[in-house]
């Protein structure tokens, strides 16, 4: 069972959250009865400007609530609010519209995000067309503040995605995002490939422009050194279902769930040594 | 990884001459000889009327099956009409043929390609099972079947051709276009609510191109030689239009004879040109490109 | 088995002109010691291991010397050099699911190395096969013998690979990234096969990670590595108690800290960022 502790927000008050996902469940079929229950009752709120870390390894459904909630996915059952309206499991256009002012994504391959054939400008102009209805100067003019600000010169605008780094097209994800003004912000591992000078480059970025934007984050991770860097609060997820949530200091230090003192333990860190453990039974692919 | 992070930028403002530098390396010298050809072959195409030194569909009964001289480089046919300037006549309807083929195939397939995979469901079920069913007849049956229905002529055959191309273009780059839908960079732009058509036209296009490009290259010689082998049985240009399916064809006559000019020379050049297409689209991208496995 | 690494330098001449990718490596690994080389993207250190087995990609040029026990492996006829990688060093890579050829079951996956290499009779392959599989950990060594890659997750199939590794009794075990692809859980489970193995049977091992805290917790000593080129040497403590070099400490800062307080980060460490 889930093990529920209160939390503070920092700065939560009667605001209505920007994620709200309540029992949300989903089930992949895959044919001949083989039934992959992916989402299994999961629900978790994101305060405006907080960010909750969702981590898990693979197979654990983080990736699928994340795309449930953006509306990349469908899902079977429950609820997502986002700022208080529901939305539907299959959307239209108008609807993703109206959305994706409110969540913005940013995934995880750093040379899946960008169109390789196709200046960096263009991922962001195209976001400020529709949202902001900018085109032309005004568009180029907003598009290198945007630049600026996640920390990426204005002479990277006309670049190819094959001229950057895998860092700095993260960064031009992020001014994508950010070109929507969101107030809540997907990250589906999107720092994992990063090496980790710039890994802790981009989490830096991300920490300063929530306080500066009061942007909020849905972080998705496998890496719990990470969501201590990041998080307020962190849910712990395995097999599609949250096993374990409460703030970062209280899940981290003081892990409950046998499943989340596993994870603890097998994160290298200094002093660690990797031990075998006794159950190797492994569950089949 | 490591060489893209290491090795020296590509610049997209390179010089002209640096960018034609590295397309001649990548041809490597085999393919500077077939383009060349190619080249060579279209002059002749383009310029045929300042080429020829006669008039290809005019011959006179005395001067039949003349061999090689001055006069004609490559000698004369049973009616007499100088060789030489069938073959450079010949080059543009062989190439304007095959070239109509290869766009329409290349809109037509990678059109449908698109909508089908962008649209997925049923509408990428019945586009596909449509092409399922174009794909199990022979192309030169679907010809024949057609310029039955239209009657002879190039551009019967061409349309029949064209057709019958679609599924292979199609079914190569809507597997192609399958793979890059799902890419960040096409869900990004979807889950903002911009709309299908800006989204294939803006950024699937562009990722597909390369792929079309060289499918059409390698599919410009199967259509060169259906085509000849359409105007060899009879159905797609008539006498006394050249063109070098045809002039093998009634070279076959002359072959009985003893004179092998007509058919030697006119399949020469199909054969040269065919290669010389196939080697380049290899060069380019490969025979998976052009989904051809024969 | 030592290994002696003087000078190595690699130059990779593509269309887009000649990058020197290893700027002159030097690095000594004793008999039964394992060093870790540890680098970001692009450092070079899978490129140090491929000079090793003397698999470096088409186009490149490789001055220096490679001495494994006292012989220069650059220089070995093709019939040694054949014998030196099938039975004096095994590798294992990044992604067990292309160590495996996907067709054929993990059995024959073994079974090839043992009967071809070794020159086993098929029974007694099929032996050892069960017993090697027993030492990485396999419980239910008869299913995943008769499993197909696919069936097998990627923590499992490491554990075939490095068993099939274990196989030829090498001397020398060379791994890049072996954890790299594996859930976190799964790491720790294959870091520690891996380690306490090579510790019983006394093999020497170059382990190839980006994780600094990784290496230091299964090798003896450390190299970490940027632009082709080593930085600095230590043990996993000097490394982290006392880092000469700016581009370690900047390493070891960056870091995100799963427990203690939260240091400063590093800024902007002196290269990459901005390229």
């Amino acid at each position: 069972m889930p093990q529920h502790r209160p939390t503070t927000h920092p700065g939560s008050g009667p605001e209505t959250p920007v994620i709200e996902a309540l029992h949300v469940s989903r089930t992949f079929r895959l044919g001949r009865g083989r039934d992959v229950r992916a989402l299994v009752d999961v629900s978790v709120t994101v305060a405006p400007g907080t960010c909750l870390a969702v981590v898990g390894e693979s197979g654990s459904g983080k990736t699928t609530l994340a795309r449930a909630i953006v509306g990349l996915e469908r899902f079977d059952e429950g609820e997502i609010m986002l700022a208080g309206e529901p939305v539907r499991s299959r959307q239209r256009r108008t609807e993703l519209r109206r959305r994706s002012r409110h969540i913005q994504m940013v995934f995880q391959d750093p040379n899946g995000s960008l169109n390789r054939r196709l200046p960096v400008r263009v991922a962001v102009e195209e976001v400020l067309e529709v949202h902001l209805g900018l085109r032309g100067d005004a568009a180029r003019q907003r598009s290198g503040e945007l630049f600026d600000t996640v920390g990426l010169g204005r002479e990277h605008l006309d670049a190819l995605p094959s001229q950057l780094s895998g860092g700095q097209r993260q960064r031009v994800a992020i001014a994508r995002a950010l070109a929507a003004e969101p107030a809540v912000i997907v990250l589906d591992e999107a720092v994992s490939a990063l090496d980790v000078t710039v890994q802790a480059q981009i989490l830096d970025m991300l920490d300063r422009l929530r306080q500066e934007r009061g942007v909020a984050y849905l972080f998705i991770t496998h890496d719990l050194s990470v969501v201590r860097q990041i998080a307020d609060d962190v849910v712990v997820m395995r097999r599609g279902e949250i096993v374990e949530r409460g703030s970062v200091g209280d899940v981290l230090d003081r892990p409950q769930h046998p499943y989340t003192r596993l994870l603890l333990d097998s994160a290298p860190r200094p002093g660690w040594v990797p031990r075998r453990r006794l159950n190797t039974k492994e569950d089949t692919a | 990884m490591l060489q893209t992070e290491l090795l020296p930028l590509r610049d997209p403002n390179a010089g002209i001459r640096q960018r034609f530098g590295r397309l001649l390396r990548g041809l490597g010298p085999l393919g500077c000889v077939a383009a060349s050809f190619i080249v060579l072959v279209l002059l002749a195409a383009i310029l045929a009327p300042l080429i020829a030194t006669h008039d290809p569909e005019v011959g006179s009964v005395a001067r039949r099956f003349q061999g090689p001289s001055a006069e004609h480089w490559f000698g004369t046919d049973q009616a007499g009409r100088d060789l030489f300037s069938r073959i450079v006549w010949g080059a543009r309807s062989s190439l304007i043929g095959a070239a109509a083929i290869v766009l329409i195939t290349s809109v037509l397939g990678t059109g449908l390609a698109l909508i089908a995979s962008w649209r997925g469901g049923w509408v990428d079920a019945l586009i596909s099972r449509v092409l399922d069913v174009l794909f199990s007849f022979p192309n030169l049956l679907l010809a024949i079947i057609l310029v039955a229905v239209f009657g002879k002529g190039l551009w019967p055959c061409v349309i029949a051709l064209a057709v019958a191309y679609v599924p292979y273009t199609a079914r190569v780059i809507r597997s192609v276009a399958m793979r890059e839908r799902g890419m960040p960079y096409v869900r990004s732009p979807q889950l903002q609510g911009i709309g299908g058509p800006t989204i294939v036209i803006r950024h699937l296009v562009p990722n597909v191109a390369p792929q079309v490009l060289t499918g059409a290259t390698i599919n410009f010689g199967y259509a060169m030689i259906d085509l000849a082998a359409l105007s060899f049985l009879g159905l797609g240009v008539q006498q006394p239009a050249a063109d070098w399916g045809l002039m093998v064809a009634t070279g076959k006559e002359a072959l009985l004879q003893g004179h092998l000019a007509e058919s030697f020379i006119a399949g020469g050049c199909i054969v040269l040109t065919v290669a010389a297409f196939g080697y380049l689209g290899e060069r380019l991208g490969g025979r998976k490109a052009a989904g051809r496995t024969r | 088995m030592s290994v002696e690494i003087h000078g190595l330098t690699l130059d990779l001449s593509s269309s887009g002109g000649t990058a020197r990718i290893l700027r002159g490596i030097s690095l000594d690994v004793a008999d039964g010691e394992s060093l870790g080389l540890v680098g970001e993207s692009g450092s070079g250190k899978s490129m140090t291991l491929r000079c090793l087995l003397g698999i470096e990609p088409a186009g490149a040029t490789v001055g220096g010397s490679i001495r494994v026990n006292g012989r220069d492996v650059r220089t070995l006829p093709d019939s040694e050099l054949r014998r030196f990688r099938a039975t004096e060093v095994a590798m294992i890579a990044q992604n067990p699911h292309a160590a495996l050829n996907p067709v054929l079951p993990v059995r024959r996956y073994l079974a090839e190395g043992l009967v071809d290499a070794q020159g086993l009779e098929p029974g007694d392959a099929s032996e050892r096969a069960t017993a090697l599989l027993g030492e990485v950990g396999i419980a239910d060594v008869e299913r995943v013998l008769a499993a197909y890659p696919h069936q097998l997750s990627g923590g499992m199939l490491q554990r075939v690979v490095i068993a099939g590794a274990l196989a030829g009794n090498p001397g020398l075990l060379l791994a890049d990234e072996p954890t790299t692809a594996l859930d976190v859980t799964t790491q720790a489970e294959v870091a520690a096969i891996l380690s306490e193995e090579r510790r019983d049977r006394g093999m020497s091992m170059i382990f190839v990670t980006h994780d600094l805290d990784l290496a230091a917790a299964v090798c003896d000593r450390l190299a970490v590595m940027r632009n082709g080129e080593i930085v600095e040497t230590g043990t996993a403590a000097q490394l982290r108690d006392r880092p000469e070099h700016p581009y370690t400490r900047a390493l070891m800062a960056a870091r995100p800290l799963l427990y203690g307080k939260e240091g400063p980060r590093a800024s902007a460490p002196p290269h990459d960022a901005s390229r």
